[in-house]
Protein backbone atom coordinates (compact mmCIF):
# COMPACT_ATOMS: atom_id res chain seq x y z
CA UNK A 1 0.00 0.00 0.00
CA UNK A 2 1.38 3.31 -1.07
CA UNK A 3 0.52 6.55 -1.51
CA UNK A 4 1.20 6.46 -5.22
CA UNK A 5 -1.11 3.77 -5.87
CA UNK A 6 -4.36 4.75 -6.71
CA UNK A 7 -6.00 1.74 -6.90
CA UNK A 8 -7.93 2.34 -2.98
CA UNK A 9 -7.35 -0.52 -0.08
CA UNK A 10 -10.18 -1.87 1.90
CA UNK A 11 -9.67 -4.05 4.57
CA UNK A 12 -12.83 -6.19 4.91
CA UNK A 13 -13.60 -7.65 8.30
CA UNK A 14 -16.30 -10.54 7.82
CA UNK A 15 -18.13 -12.59 10.48
CA UNK A 16 -16.97 -15.70 10.24
CA UNK A 17 -20.63 -17.64 10.18
CA UNK A 18 -22.25 -15.20 7.19
CA UNK A 19 -20.22 -12.97 5.16
CA UNK A 20 -16.89 -14.70 5.40
CA UNK A 21 -19.17 -17.87 4.32
CA UNK A 22 -20.80 -15.60 1.43
CA UNK A 23 -17.30 -14.82 0.75
CA UNK A 24 -16.72 -18.37 0.49
CA UNK A 25 -19.28 -19.13 -1.82
CA UNK A 26 -18.82 -15.89 -4.31
CA UNK A 27 -15.28 -17.59 -4.61
CA UNK A 28 -16.82 -20.31 -5.35
CA UNK A 29 -19.28 -19.41 -7.44
CA UNK A 30 -16.79 -17.44 -9.97
CA UNK A 31 -18.72 -14.49 -8.70
CA UNK A 32 -16.43 -11.07 -10.27
CA UNK A 33 -15.95 -8.63 -7.44
CA UNK A 34 -13.29 -6.03 -7.61
CA UNK A 35 -10.18 -7.22 -5.81
CA UNK A 36 -9.37 -4.18 -3.91
CA UNK A 37 -10.80 -5.76 -0.40
CA UNK A 38 -8.30 -7.53 1.99
CA UNK A 39 -10.33 -9.81 4.41
CA UNK A 40 -10.27 -10.30 7.83
CA UNK A 41 -12.19 -13.16 8.91
CA UNK A 42 -13.52 -12.64 12.91
CA UNK A 43 -15.63 -14.77 15.00
CA UNK A 44 -18.71 -12.22 14.72
CA UNK A 45 -18.56 -8.67 14.41
CA UNK A 46 -19.61 -8.48 17.51
CA UNK A 47 -15.41 -8.92 18.50
CA UNK A 48 -14.60 -5.96 16.62
CA UNK A 49 -13.54 -3.01 18.55
CA UNK A 50 -13.91 0.65 17.07
CA UNK A 51 -9.75 0.77 17.63
CA UNK A 52 -9.85 -2.25 15.17
CA UNK A 53 -11.55 -0.12 12.54
CA UNK A 54 -9.22 3.53 13.26
CA UNK A 55 -5.59 0.90 13.73
CA UNK A 56 -6.62 0.15 9.94
CA UNK A 57 -7.21 3.60 8.87
CA UNK A 58 -3.97 4.72 10.69
CA UNK A 59 -2.44 1.81 8.88
CA UNK A 60 -3.60 3.39 5.88
CA UNK A 61 -6.50 1.79 4.45
CA UNK A 62 -8.51 3.63 2.30
CA UNK A 63 -11.93 2.22 3.38
CA UNK A 64 -13.43 -0.38 5.58
CA UNK A 65 -15.96 -2.63 5.36
CA UNK A 66 -17.62 -4.45 8.47
CA UNK A 67 -19.90 -7.61 6.80
CA UNK A 68 -21.54 -9.08 9.34
CA UNK A 69 -25.07 -11.61 9.25
CA UNK A 70 -28.41 -10.36 8.66
CA UNK A 71 -30.11 -8.61 11.91
CA UNK A 72 -32.32 -10.79 13.62
CA UNK A 73 -29.67 -14.21 12.42
CA UNK A 74 -26.60 -13.51 14.61
CA UNK A 75 -25.09 -16.63 15.11
CA UNK A 76 -24.05 -14.90 18.89
CA UNK A 77 -27.54 -13.66 18.94
CA UNK A 78 -26.23 -9.64 18.64
CA UNK A 79 -23.24 -9.21 18.22
CA UNK A 80 -24.23 -7.84 14.69
CA UNK A 81 -26.23 -4.96 16.83
CA UNK A 82 -23.32 -3.99 19.19
CA UNK A 83 -20.93 -3.74 15.75
CA UNK A 84 -23.50 -1.42 13.93
CA UNK A 85 -23.30 0.87 17.11
CA UNK A 86 -19.28 1.02 16.91
CA UNK A 87 -19.30 1.47 13.21
CA UNK A 88 -21.53 4.34 13.95
CA UNK A 89 -19.17 5.59 16.82
CA UNK A 90 -16.25 4.99 14.99
CA UNK A 91 -17.85 7.06 11.45
CA UNK A 92 -18.36 10.36 14.00
CA UNK A 93 -14.22 9.82 15.40
CA UNK A 94 -13.33 9.18 12.02
CA UNK A 95 -15.14 12.53 10.38
CA UNK A 96 -14.41 13.87 14.07
CA UNK A 97 -10.82 13.60 13.25
CA UNK A 98 -11.40 15.04 9.57
CA UNK A 99 -11.67 11.76 7.51
CA UNK A 100 -14.86 10.81 5.29
CA UNK A 101 -17.41 8.86 7.33
CA UNK A 102 -18.41 6.94 4.51
CA UNK A 103 -14.87 5.44 4.22
CA UNK A 104 -16.38 3.03 6.73
CA UNK A 105 -19.65 0.85 6.17
CA UNK A 106 -21.12 -2.27 7.89
CA UNK A 107 -23.24 -4.32 5.52
CA UNK A 108 -25.43 -7.18 6.57
CA UNK A 109 -25.35 -10.51 4.21
CA UNK A 110 -26.10 -14.10 5.09
CA UNK A 111 -23.89 -17.02 3.76
CA UNK A 112 -25.89 -17.57 1.02
CA UNK A 113 -26.11 -13.98 -0.30
CA UNK A 114 -22.41 -14.32 -1.98
CA UNK A 115 -24.30 -12.13 -5.31
CA UNK A 116 -25.05 -9.16 -2.19
CA UNK A 117 -21.52 -9.70 -1.06
CA UNK A 118 -19.93 -9.13 -4.23
CA UNK A 119 -22.24 -6.08 -4.91
CA UNK A 120 -21.56 -4.52 -1.88
CA UNK A 121 -17.73 -4.84 -2.32
CA UNK A 122 -18.37 -3.04 -6.10
CA UNK A 123 -20.12 -0.33 -4.00
CA UNK A 124 -17.44 -0.27 -1.38
CA UNK A 125 -14.63 0.38 -3.97
CA UNK A 126 -16.68 2.96 -5.84
CA UNK A 127 -17.27 4.78 -2.95
CA UNK A 128 -13.75 5.11 -1.46
CA UNK A 129 -12.32 5.66 -5.42
CA UNK A 130 -14.58 8.34 -5.47
CA UNK A 131 -13.13 10.12 -2.44
CA UNK A 132 -9.79 9.38 -3.46
CA UNK A 133 -6.82 7.88 -1.50
CA UNK A 134 -7.07 8.37 2.03
CA UNK A 135 -5.13 11.44 3.63
CA UNK A 136 -3.24 9.35 6.12
CA UNK A 137 -1.21 7.70 4.08
CA UNK A 138 -0.10 10.91 2.50
CA UNK A 139 2.21 11.16 4.94
CA UNK A 140 3.22 7.73 6.40
CA UNK A 141 3.49 4.09 4.69
CA UNK A 142 1.90 0.98 6.52
CA UNK A 143 5.39 0.18 7.93
CA UNK A 144 5.73 3.44 9.85
CA UNK A 145 2.17 3.11 10.98
CA UNK A 146 3.27 -0.37 12.61
CA UNK A 147 6.05 1.10 14.23
CA UNK A 148 4.24 3.93 16.11
CA UNK A 149 1.96 1.66 17.11
CA UNK A 150 1.75 0.89 21.29
CA UNK A 151 -1.15 0.15 22.85
CA UNK A 152 -3.65 -2.92 22.95
CA UNK A 153 -3.09 -4.10 19.15
CA UNK A 154 0.11 -4.83 18.16
CA UNK B 1 -18.97 5.90 40.24
CA UNK B 2 -17.58 9.28 38.68
CA UNK B 3 -19.51 9.30 35.32
CA UNK B 4 -17.11 11.26 32.53
CA UNK B 5 -17.43 11.79 28.55
CA UNK B 6 -14.95 11.98 26.11
CA UNK B 7 -14.26 15.72 24.37
CA UNK B 8 -14.58 15.91 20.73
CA UNK B 9 -11.58 15.55 18.68
CA UNK B 10 -11.72 19.09 17.46
CA UNK B 11 -11.70 20.23 20.66
CA UNK B 12 -8.36 17.92 22.06
CA UNK B 13 -6.24 18.73 18.88
CA UNK B 14 -6.84 22.37 19.65
CA UNK B 15 -5.73 22.03 23.25
CA UNK B 16 -2.91 19.93 22.14
CA UNK B 17 -1.83 21.99 19.11
CA UNK B 18 1.20 24.13 20.89
CA UNK B 19 2.69 20.41 21.73
CA UNK B 20 4.38 17.67 19.45
CA UNK B 21 5.18 14.65 22.38
CA UNK B 22 1.80 13.99 23.59
CA UNK B 23 1.04 11.09 26.21
CA UNK B 24 -2.66 9.85 26.54
CA UNK B 25 -2.69 8.84 30.03
CA UNK B 26 -5.86 6.63 31.00
CA UNK B 27 -7.41 5.30 34.01
CA UNK B 28 -8.55 2.11 34.98
CA UNK B 29 -11.28 2.76 37.51
CA UNK B 30 -14.44 4.80 37.05
CA UNK B 31 -13.38 6.08 33.61
CA UNK B 32 -12.57 2.70 32.34
CA UNK B 33 -16.07 1.74 33.96
CA UNK B 34 -18.10 4.26 32.34
CA UNK B 35 -16.34 3.45 28.79
CA UNK B 36 -14.70 6.87 28.66
CA UNK B 37 -11.04 6.82 29.26
CA UNK B 38 -9.78 3.54 30.31
CA UNK B 39 -7.06 1.53 27.70
CA UNK B 40 -9.33 0.70 25.34
CA UNK B 41 -10.62 4.54 25.19
CA UNK B 42 -7.14 5.78 25.34
CA UNK B 43 -6.32 3.43 22.59
CA UNK B 44 -9.55 4.81 20.37
CA UNK B 45 -8.72 8.50 21.24
CA UNK B 46 -4.81 8.05 20.13
CA UNK B 47 -5.84 6.66 17.28
CA UNK B 48 -8.22 9.50 16.30
CA UNK B 49 -5.43 12.16 17.33
CA UNK B 50 -2.84 10.24 15.15
CA UNK B 51 -5.55 10.38 12.26
CA UNK B 52 -6.10 14.52 12.87
CA UNK B 53 -2.37 14.48 13.17
CA UNK B 54 -1.84 13.43 9.72
CA UNK B 55 -4.93 14.67 8.13
CA UNK B 56 -4.25 18.33 9.28
CA UNK B 57 -0.20 18.04 9.34
CA UNK B 58 -0.24 18.51 13.04
CA UNK B 59 3.36 16.05 13.28
CA UNK B 60 1.84 15.01 16.59
CA UNK B 61 3.43 11.73 17.89
CA UNK B 62 1.13 10.24 20.78
CA UNK B 63 2.12 7.57 22.72
CA UNK B 64 -0.45 5.98 25.29
CA UNK B 65 -0.62 4.34 28.45
CA UNK B 66 -3.29 3.43 31.53
CA UNK B 67 -2.62 2.86 34.92
CA UNK B 68 -4.95 1.28 37.70
CA UNK B 69 -6.03 4.66 39.12
CA UNK B 70 -4.82 8.30 38.73
CA UNK B 71 -6.02 10.02 41.82
CA UNK B 72 -3.46 8.21 44.36
CA UNK B 73 0.18 8.75 44.34
CA UNK B 74 1.40 5.36 44.46
CA UNK B 75 -0.32 4.34 41.14
CA UNK B 76 1.13 7.30 39.56
CA UNK B 77 4.47 6.49 40.17
CA UNK B 78 4.68 3.53 37.65
CA UNK B 79 3.97 6.42 35.05
CA UNK B 80 6.29 9.03 35.92
CA UNK B 81 9.22 7.55 33.68
CA UNK B 82 6.84 7.60 30.69
CA UNK B 83 5.27 11.45 31.91
CA UNK B 84 8.49 12.96 32.25
CA UNK B 85 9.66 11.98 27.93
CA UNK B 86 6.34 13.71 27.13
CA UNK B 87 5.93 17.24 25.91
CA UNK B 88 2.48 17.14 27.49
CA UNK B 89 0.05 14.79 28.99
CA UNK B 90 -3.97 14.50 27.79
CA UNK B 91 -5.51 12.79 30.55
CA UNK B 92 -8.49 10.83 30.53
CA UNK B 93 -9.53 10.67 34.07
CA UNK B 94 -12.02 12.47 35.23
CA UNK B 95 -11.29 16.04 36.68
CA UNK B 96 -9.61 14.51 40.38
CA UNK B 97 -7.41 12.26 38.14
CA UNK B 98 -6.08 15.09 35.88
CA UNK B 99 -5.62 17.50 39.00
CA UNK B 100 -3.72 14.76 41.08
CA UNK B 101 -1.00 14.36 37.74
CA UNK B 102 -0.64 18.06 37.23
CA UNK B 103 0.16 18.68 41.16
CA UNK B 104 2.84 15.55 41.01
CA UNK B 105 4.57 16.93 37.73
CA UNK B 106 4.09 20.86 38.33
CA UNK B 107 6.37 21.42 34.83
CA UNK B 108 4.27 19.36 33.13
CA UNK B 109 1.18 20.27 30.74
CA UNK B 110 -1.60 18.44 32.08
CA UNK B 111 -5.05 18.64 30.03
CA UNK B 112 -8.50 17.03 30.69
CA UNK B 113 -9.53 14.86 27.82
CA UNK B 114 -12.78 14.50 29.34
CA UNK B 115 -15.67 16.15 30.53
CA UNK B 116 -16.73 14.96 34.09
CA UNK B 117 -19.95 15.00 34.05
CA UNK B 118 -21.77 13.18 37.51
CA UNK B 119 -21.42 10.56 39.88
CA UNK B 120 -23.59 8.12 38.99
CA UNK B 121 -24.32 4.28 38.12
CA UNK B 122 -24.87 2.34 35.23
CA UNK B 123 -28.64 2.07 34.88
CA UNK B 124 -28.49 -0.24 31.40
CA UNK B 125 -26.38 -0.98 29.30
CA UNK B 126 -24.75 2.26 27.51
CA UNK B 127 -27.02 4.76 29.96
CA UNK B 128 -25.64 5.85 33.07
CA UNK B 129 -27.46 8.71 35.02
CA UNK B 130 -26.82 10.76 38.10
CA UNK B 131 -27.34 9.31 41.80
CA UNK B 132 -25.12 11.57 44.34
CA UNK B 133 -24.28 15.25 44.02
CA UNK B 134 -21.91 14.62 46.86
CA UNK B 135 -23.91 17.28 48.78
CA UNK B 136 -21.63 16.76 51.98
CA UNK B 137 -25.14 15.85 54.49
CA UNK B 138 -26.32 12.45 53.07
CA UNK B 139 -30.27 12.70 53.70
CA UNK B 140 -31.17 9.19 51.54
CA UNK B 141 -32.57 7.88 55.35
CA UNK B 142 -35.48 10.39 54.85
CA UNK B 143 -36.48 9.87 51.44
CA UNK B 144 -36.61 6.18 51.22
CA UNK B 145 -33.09 5.81 49.65
CA UNK B 146 -33.95 8.25 46.61
CA UNK B 147 -32.02 11.29 46.82
CA UNK B 148 -34.32 14.35 45.88
CA UNK B 149 -31.20 16.57 45.89
CA UNK B 150 -29.67 14.54 42.84
CA UNK B 151 -32.68 13.06 41.09
CA UNK B 152 -35.53 16.05 41.62
CA UNK B 153 -34.72 18.83 38.61
CA UNK B 154 -35.64 21.35 41.35
CA UNK B 155 -33.73 19.77 44.33
CA UNK B 156 -36.88 20.10 46.31
CA UNK B 157 -36.69 18.90 50.10
CA UNK B 158 -40.46 18.91 50.68
CA UNK B 159 -41.92 17.66 47.36
CA UNK B 160 -43.88 17.25 44.58
CA UNK B 161 -43.50 20.53 42.91
CA UNK B 162 -46.62 19.53 41.17
CA UNK B 163 -45.16 19.88 37.56
CA UNK B 164 -44.64 16.26 36.74
CA UNK B 165 -46.55 14.41 34.01
CA UNK B 166 -47.29 10.57 34.25
CA UNK B 167 -45.29 10.44 36.78
CA UNK B 168 -42.08 12.39 34.35
CA UNK B 169 -39.79 15.41 35.46
CA UNK B 170 -41.28 18.57 33.98
CA UNK B 171 -37.89 20.11 33.28
CA UNK B 172 -36.51 16.49 32.06
CA UNK B 173 -39.75 14.40 30.74
CA UNK B 174 -36.56 11.63 29.74
CA UNK B 175 -36.41 11.03 33.57
CA UNK B 176 -38.89 10.07 36.15
CA UNK B 177 -39.87 12.91 38.86
CA UNK B 178 -38.06 12.24 42.18
CA UNK B 179 -41.24 12.42 44.03
CA UNK B 180 -43.10 10.10 42.30
CA UNK B 181 -39.95 7.68 43.02
CA UNK B 182 -39.95 8.55 46.60
CA UNK B 183 -43.42 7.90 47.48
CA UNK B 184 -44.12 4.83 46.02
CA UNK B 185 -40.70 3.80 47.77
CA UNK B 186 -41.83 5.16 51.24
CA UNK B 187 -45.20 3.58 50.86
CA UNK B 188 -44.00 0.01 49.65
CA UNK B 189 -41.54 0.12 52.82
CA UNK B 190 -44.73 1.71 55.17
CA UNK B 191 -43.03 4.99 55.81
CA UNK B 192 -45.14 7.19 54.29
CA UNK B 193 -45.57 9.23 57.88
CA UNK B 194 -41.98 10.66 56.95
CA UNK B 195 -43.48 12.69 54.29
CA UNK B 196 -46.06 14.43 56.43
CA UNK B 197 -42.34 15.73 58.57
CA UNK B 198 -41.48 19.42 56.76
CA UNK B 199 -37.87 19.37 56.23
CA UNK B 200 -36.27 22.66 56.97
CA UNK B 201 -34.22 24.60 54.06
CA UNK B 202 -30.75 22.33 53.63
CA UNK B 203 -27.45 23.73 55.16
CA UNK B 204 -25.20 24.00 51.70
CA UNK B 205 -22.17 24.44 53.88
CA UNK B 206 -21.11 21.29 53.48
CA UNK B 207 -21.28 21.76 49.58
CA UNK B 208 -19.23 23.23 46.91
CA UNK B 209 -20.86 26.51 48.59
CA UNK B 210 -18.77 26.07 51.69
CA UNK B 211 -15.22 26.20 49.35
CA UNK B 212 -13.57 23.49 48.51
CA UNK B 213 -13.76 20.41 51.12
CA UNK B 214 -10.96 18.47 52.42
CA UNK B 215 -11.66 15.14 55.00
CA UNK B 216 -8.89 14.56 57.35
CA UNK B 217 -9.10 11.69 59.25
CA UNK B 218 -6.89 11.66 62.63
CA UNK B 219 -7.05 8.02 63.22
CA UNK B 220 -5.08 7.51 59.81
CA UNK B 221 -2.40 10.71 59.86
CA UNK B 222 0.95 9.67 60.59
Amino acid sequence: MNANNSEPVIVAFCCHYCAYAAADLAGSGRLQYPPNIRIVRSPCTGRLEINFFMRAFEAGADGVLVAGCEEGSCHFKEGNYLAKGRVNTARQLLEEAGLEPERLRMVNVSAASSQKFAEYVREMVETVSKLGPSPVKKIIDIKDANKEQTGAIQ
Amino acid sequence: MIVAERKTIPELVDILRPHKNILVLGCGTCVTVCLSGGEREVSIISSALRIASRVQGLNFKIDELTIERQCDNIFIEQAAETIQKADAVLSTACGAGVQAIAERFPEKPVYAGLNTTFLGILEERGVWTEKCAACGTCVLHKYGGICPITRCAKRMMNGPCGGSREDRCEVRPDRPCAWQLIYKRLKDIKQLERLTEIEPPKNWNSSLSGGPRALIREDHKI
